[in-house]
């Protein structure tokens, strides 16, 4: 039985035949990296409320010139670059934001703008190339993190769990499988060997590029976490020193 | 079983329309069941390529409610057969006639890449350890779906300056060979356009074998182009090492 006629057309902006719905693939990570960015950039800038007791905001760790000697401006904005650069070069953060904001595309089969489109070819998206050197810096910082974490289980010199310190430490363990599970990680450790059994210390890059690549199939996953944790780690910091909440000793 | 309505392409280079077929739909069948339903029973002159049935051949690869997927390893009864079915060619290639594309741009960009390359005086010894990587990349079977959808040739017809996922996975399969001795980094760079990619992952959404082609060929590979040209100490140390730029 021939039906009806139709003419064919998907080549414009955002169409499809697709019959799902597409866009919810993006709007959450629309919503989230928006939120995430507008709260970080008012933190960063806010440069008051990032301490208390024993406790660090991410933020600002590793807290530089704080009395304001060389850097009259807020502390965060020394050294938010770094952990900034690895999340905005990293190749997961790459595919939300190219499909959440600059609809590149959209979605998979759905239409985008016709335009000079040059990839990451040409400035500024080619510098996307640097993301290993955002990883050392990011690595530089974890341990900057780890510290912070470990001393806020001490409190005027005594041990003392609070939940701020259990805070801390869940959000530097996300923050290090994240870093952990990095692309550009593992091609350093052992993905740009071709040959294991014929290179000198072949075997342990080969367990240590096999640890990784498992760690990185969920590289989203921790990307989200960590994300995530970092905000509120920074947000349970900056209520606690502000007064609007108090910090509970749990031992 | 309920009838589905399958709205078909048809036409060729100069246009075409769709026309819907009404099709009884039987247990376990698949989108190339009903179109060899409609062949037989409703339009004997509708074009389709098809070979082995087992999704293991390639050959019937299609958009099935605008997703690129091989018709035989796609189920009826995964389809909501409340609407009708919209079978379509794949957008990316030429249109021969109804479903069947002219996808031999892939063979001439095959060509560019330079074939397997042993190392000279090679030991032919090879462990499992070292090809463990490659052997995902040998499960392609070539069905161009990772090519259909790669937005880069879909919506920018970058076809002169990019190769497309298909063949990141090819080089991805000979630069990681444990023997293999020539670096194609430079002509990823160059020739086969591989920063074009922005990594959005649908080939690898796609892939009816299920190759990791993004994180296991794509940013690997774009990682050796950053070794090669993008990371300044390596660039210096291969400089002061006096290394070739055509060996790995």
């Amino acid at each position: 039985m021939a039906g009806e006629s139709v003419t064919v057309s998907q080549g414009h902006f955002v169409g499809t035949l697709r019959r799902d719905a597409w866009w919810t693939e993006i709007l959450p990570a629309a919503l989230l990296l928006g939120a995430f960015g507008i709260y970080a950039t008012f933190r960063a800038f806010e440069g008051a409320y990032y301490t208390w007791g024993p406790y660090l905001s991410p933020f600002y760790s590793p807290l530089i010139d704080p009395q304001h000697h060389f850097w009259p401006w807020s502390p965060a904005l020394l050294i938010l670059a770094f952990p900034l650069g690895f999340r905005t070069t990293c190749y997961y953060y790459r595919k939300a934001y190219y499909r959440a904001y600059f609809m590149d595309p959209p979605a998979c089969a759905v239409g985008e703008r016709k335009r000079n489109y040059c990839g990451e070819t040409k400035f500024p998206f080619i510098l996307q190339n640097l993301h290993r050197y955002f990883l050392y810096a990011a690595i530089i910082v974890l341990g900057f993190l780890w510290y912070d974490a470990i001393i806020a289980f001490f409190l005027d010199g005594h041990f003392r769990v609070g939940v701020g310190s259990i805070i801390m430490l869940v959000n530097v363990v996300l923050l290090s499988t994240y870093t952990v599970s990095c692309h550009s990680l593992r091609h350093l450790v052992g993905g740009k060997i071709d040959c294991f059994s014929c290179t000198s210390m072949g075997s342990p890059r080969h367990t240590g590029w096999r640890a990784i690549s498992i760690l990185n199939e969920r590289h989203m996953l921790y990307a989200w976490c960590s994300l995530i944790s970092v905000g509120l780690t920074d947000l349970y910091i900056r209520l606690v020193a502000a007064g609007v909440l108090r910090d509970i000793t749990i031992l | 079983m309920a009838d589905a309505i399958l709205e078909v392409f048809r036409g060729d280079r100069q246009g075409g329309k769709t026309e819907q077929y009404r099709v009884p739909v039987a247990p376990g069948m698949v989108v190339l069941d009903a179109i060899h339903y409609i062949q037989g029973h409703l339009a004997p002159d509708l074009a389709v390529r098809w070979n082995c049935k087992a999704a293991k051949c390639g050959s019937c690869s299609a958009e099935v409610n605008g997703r690129p997927r091989l018709m035989c390893k796609t189920r009826m009864d995964a389809l909501p057969l409340d609407q009708p079915i919209k079978v379509f060619p794949m957008k990316s290639f030429p249109i021969l006639k109804d479903l069947v594309t002219d996808v031999s741009w892939n063979y001439k960009i095959n060509k560019k890449i330079p074939p397997f390359t042993p190392r000279p005086g090679t030991d032919w010894k090879v462990y499992q350890d070292d090809v463990d990587r490659v052997q995902e990349f040998r499960k392609c079977i070539e069905c161009f779906l990772c090519q259909d959808v790669c937005h880069v040739l879909r919506d920018h017809d970058k076809f002169e300056q990019f190769a497309g996922p298909r063949f990141f996975v090819r080089v991805a399969g000979l630069e990681m060979h444990p023997v293999d001795g020539k670096s194609r980094a430079k002509l990823l760079r160059d020739e086969l356009g591989i920063g074009f990619c922005n990594i959005t992952k649908c080939c690898t959404e796609v892939c009816p074998e299920e190759i990791h082609i993004t994180d296991n060929a794509i940013i690997p590979l774009k990682e050796r182009v950053v070794d090669q040209f993008y990371d300044p100490v390596l660039m210096l140390v291969r400089k002061i090492r006096g290394v070739n730029e055509d060996s790995k």
